[in-house]
Order: C-alpha cells, then sequence, then structure tokens
C-alpha cells in the first residue's frame, strides 16, 4: 500500500480514538458516581471521592480506532492489538470490581497474549540496534507472553499519583510512534498513534485534580496494546527504552520487597505527607523503593503536581533515547539487508 | 533527578550491550550431529539457557549499578 491512503485511516482513526475518550469519559464519570464506584485520593486533604474505573471510555478509544484501522487495512496484526487490549482490559476490570490476589494479574495477562500468538502477528526474530536481529522461533514465545505481562504490570505501577499513568503513556505512545515511523513501518505508525491520543484524551480527566482514575481496567488496557503494539510492530526494544521509567518504577520495588505482591498491600508505605499535604520518603528503612520514593529522597518534599512533572521530564528523556534507539536500528537495517525486508 | 537520568541512561547502555552479546552469541549459535529434529530442539534449549543467562546477568548488573548510584537514596 502507497503511503498516501494511509493518511485517511490513520486520521479517522486518531480523530475516534481522541473523541471516543474525550466524549466518553464525562458520562462514565457520572454513572460511577450516580453507583457510588469511587475511592479516595489519599493524596489530598480530607475526604475526596474520585470515580474509578476509567477502563471502559479508554477500552471504547482503542477499540473503536483499532476498529477504523482494521475496516480499511484488514491485517490480522491490528486485530491481535486489539484483542490482546480488550483482554487486558477484562482482567483489569475483574481486578476493580473483586480485589484479587498478587498473582492474578501476572498469570492472567500471560495469558492475554495469546491472540498474537494464535493470529501468528509475530516474527520470531528480535531485532537490535547497531548490530541487527537475531532468529529464536521458539524463545520468541516466551517473549510474546513476557512483553504483555512486563508492559501491563508496569504501567500500572506506575498509576499513583493523579495523571501520571495517562500523561506517562501519552508521551511513550507517541515516542513509540514516531520511532516506527523512522523504521519506516508506516502501517504499525498508524496502529499505534490512537494509544498516545487515547491517553491524552483521558489524561484532561485524569491530571490533577483528577475527575477519574483509570483503574486497573484502564492501566492495563494500555500497557498491553503498548506491549501488543512492540511485538506486532517488531520494536521490543525500543519500546522497552520508552518505557524505561515504569519499568525501573517495578525494578525498585521487585528488587526491594523481593517477591510478587500488589502495591496496595505493602507496609510500610515508602511515601509519607507532610502537615502541608507535600509527598517525602518515608525515612522507615523497610519500606520498598519505589520511583516516587527516589524522586523524592533526591528532591525532598515535592507536591503531587511537582512529582508528576517529575516523571514527565523522565519519560520525556526516555522517549528521546527510543527515538535514538531507532535511528540506531536504522543503521542496523542499512547494514543488514536481511533486517530491511522486515523494518 | 540527575541521578535518576544517568541510572535510565545505564539501563539503556546495558540495554545495548546486552543487545549486542545476544546478536553474537545467540545469532550463530547451533548445534548439530544428532539429526535435523534433535538439532533443533537442542539448538532451541541451548539458546534459551544463553538467553536466560545474559538476562540474569544483566539484572544482576543492574542491581550492582543501582546499589551503587543510589545507596543514600535508599538507605534514608
Amino acid at each position: 500500500m502507497t503511503e498516501l491512503p494511509l493518511i485517511v485511516p490513520g486520521a479517522v482513526s486518531c480523530v475516534a480514538a481522541f473523541f471516543a475518550v474525550y466524549l466518553g469519559t464525562p458520562p462514565l464519570i457520572r454513572h460511577l458516581q450516580k453507583k457510588a464506584l469511587t475511592v479516595r485520593d489519599v493524596n489530598k486533604r480530607g475526604t475526596v471521592m474520585i470515580a474509578r474505573p476509567g477502563g471502559p471510555s479508554i477500552i471504547l478509544g482503542i477499540v473503536s480506532s483499532e476498529a477504523v484501522l482494521y475496516g480499511f487495512l484488514q491485517s490480522n496484526e491490528i486485530l491481535a492489538v486489539m484483542i490482546t487490549s480488550v483482554l487486558a482490559f477484562l482482567i483489569g476490570y475483574v481486578d476493580d470490581r473483586k480485589v484479587m490476589g498478587g498473582w492474578f494479574k501476572p498469570i492472567a495477562l500471560a495469558a492475554a497474549a495469546a491472540p498474537i500468538l494464535l493470529l501468528g502477528a509475530y516474527d520470531p526474530g528480535l531485532a537490535f540496534p547497531l548490530f541487527g536481529q537475531v532468529q529464536i522461533p521458539v524463545l520468541y514465545v516466551g517473549v510474546v507472553v513476557f512483553m504483555i505481562l512486563v508492559t501491563g504490570n508496569t504501567v500500572n505501577s506506575i498509576d499513583v499519583l493523579n495523571g501520571v499513568a495517562s500523561g506517562f503513556m501519552a508521551i511513550a505512545g507517541f515516542s513509540l510512534s514516531a520511532a516506527l515511523f523512522i523504521l519506516q513501518n508506516y502501517e504499525m505508525a498508524l496502529v499505534s498513534l490512537p494509544l498516545g491520543f487515547v491517553s491524552l484524551a483521558f489524561y484532561k480527566y485524569h491530571k490533577l485534580p483528577s475527575r477519574i482514575f483509570p483503574g486497573d481496567s484502564g492501566a492495563l488496557a494500555l500497557g498491553a496494546m503498548y506491549g501488543a503494539i512492540a511485538i506486532v510492530g517488531r520494536v521490543e526494544v525500543v519500546a522497552a527504552v520508552a518505557l524505561l521509567p515504569a519499568i525501573l518504577n517495578s525494578f525498585l520495588f521487585l528488587s526491594s520487597v523481593k517477591r510478587i505482591v500488589e502495591y496496595r498491600q505493602v507496609k510500610p508505605r515508602p511515601v509519607e505527607h507532610t502537615a502541608d499535604m507535600k509527598l517525602r520518603a518515608t525515612g522507615e528503612a523497610r519500606a520498598p523503593a519505589t520511583l516516587v520514593r527516589l524522586i523524592l529522597a533526591a528532591a525532598g518534599p515535592l507536591s503531587e503536581r511537582q512529582v508528576a512533572c517529575a516523571i514527565f521530564k523522565l519519560a520525556a528523556f526516555s522517549g528521546a533515547l527510543a527515538v535514538v534507539t531507532a535511528f540506531m536500528m536504522m543503521v542496523a537495517v542499512v547494514a543488514a539487508p536481511e533486517v530491511a525486508a522486515h523494518p | 533527578m540527575i541521578g535518576i537520568l544517568g541510572f535510565l541512561s545505564a539501563m539503556w547502555a546495558l540495554m545495548l550491550l546486552g543487545g549486542a552479546m545476544a546478536v553474537v552469541v545467540l545469532g550463530p549459535f547451533s548445534i548439530s550431529g544428532y539429526g535435523a529434529d534433535l538439532d533443533r530442539a537442542l539448538t532451541s534449549a541451548a539458546k534459551a539457557a544463553i538467553a536466560v543467562s545474559l538476562t540474569a546477568a544483566w539484572v544482576l548488573a543492574l542491581s550492582a549499578v543501582k546499589n551503587r548510584m543510589f545507596r543514600n537514596e535508599l538507605r534514608s
């Protein structure tokens, strides 16, 4: 397919992604408030109740935009991204409504990778910058499962402050799209763009002060979509680079608690409040290490807005590294013609 | 923030290094002489073992860098 016709489905899917969430979220907030499906915002003075989960409007944006693209392009890759996102949303929704154990999400998310495998929407080669690719037919099945599991859970783990998960995913999503454009994988770049637009539209309601939280259903849907795009777009390494701050957060947490456990179950908490409701790193040595705790330990007490800003700066830095990595992969593409056939 | 940016850069560099090692070590690796099917199975198993070892080495290296860079922050 030439580049020009791709502009039409690309533009329509981006508009569908943005406005499905932008217009769909306010009625969802009203519905959740009416049904008393709200949770306390622990970083606010007094009892401030926030609607949750925002996953339904996020998945509406993902499905409507990817359905538009599928209508135009009819590729298994788009179908795989869409179904994987929906499965992750359903897993998160179960966890939103009924709190499940720490092992539920990792195991269920591994199963959410099945559509990618069953539809054959992957190539069993792992491409690295500068050095080309390595073919790992059997091992790659594990990579697919691991990727969805990691991206889903890391995005969910960074959903700790108002606006952070959606703002972070907007930056990471657009960085991934830019990398796919650089690698001249235009079709997958268009599949990736709605992720940025869905996140951006949701950020409007999620940013400080939040009117709605994405919940596990929203965070897992965004994370799984990101992972699925990385697999079917063959940009696993670039995607991991753009997600580095979230991966760092999960790495710090797991290396300090040394077991798979829900963040909410961990005591003592890594962050506490000052008298003026600023956040500061706890002095408790047994508290888990997290990205927010690290930021606060280095910079002292900060407001929620300042911490979110710091995380967005880290996301922008990682996004820039991802773009640099994509350029470095182009060098490998030029050096190795067999890779150039499948950018 | 400088320390965290430095750590992200270190993670990135370790990923590039790990990728290079994967391509150099895993790419050309193959076992032959046991029949086509068994060769493929043995090669896959050996590649999986090497990949797991490389990943474990990557995590250990990252953990060492983390402990060195954030010694003060993580003790607070």
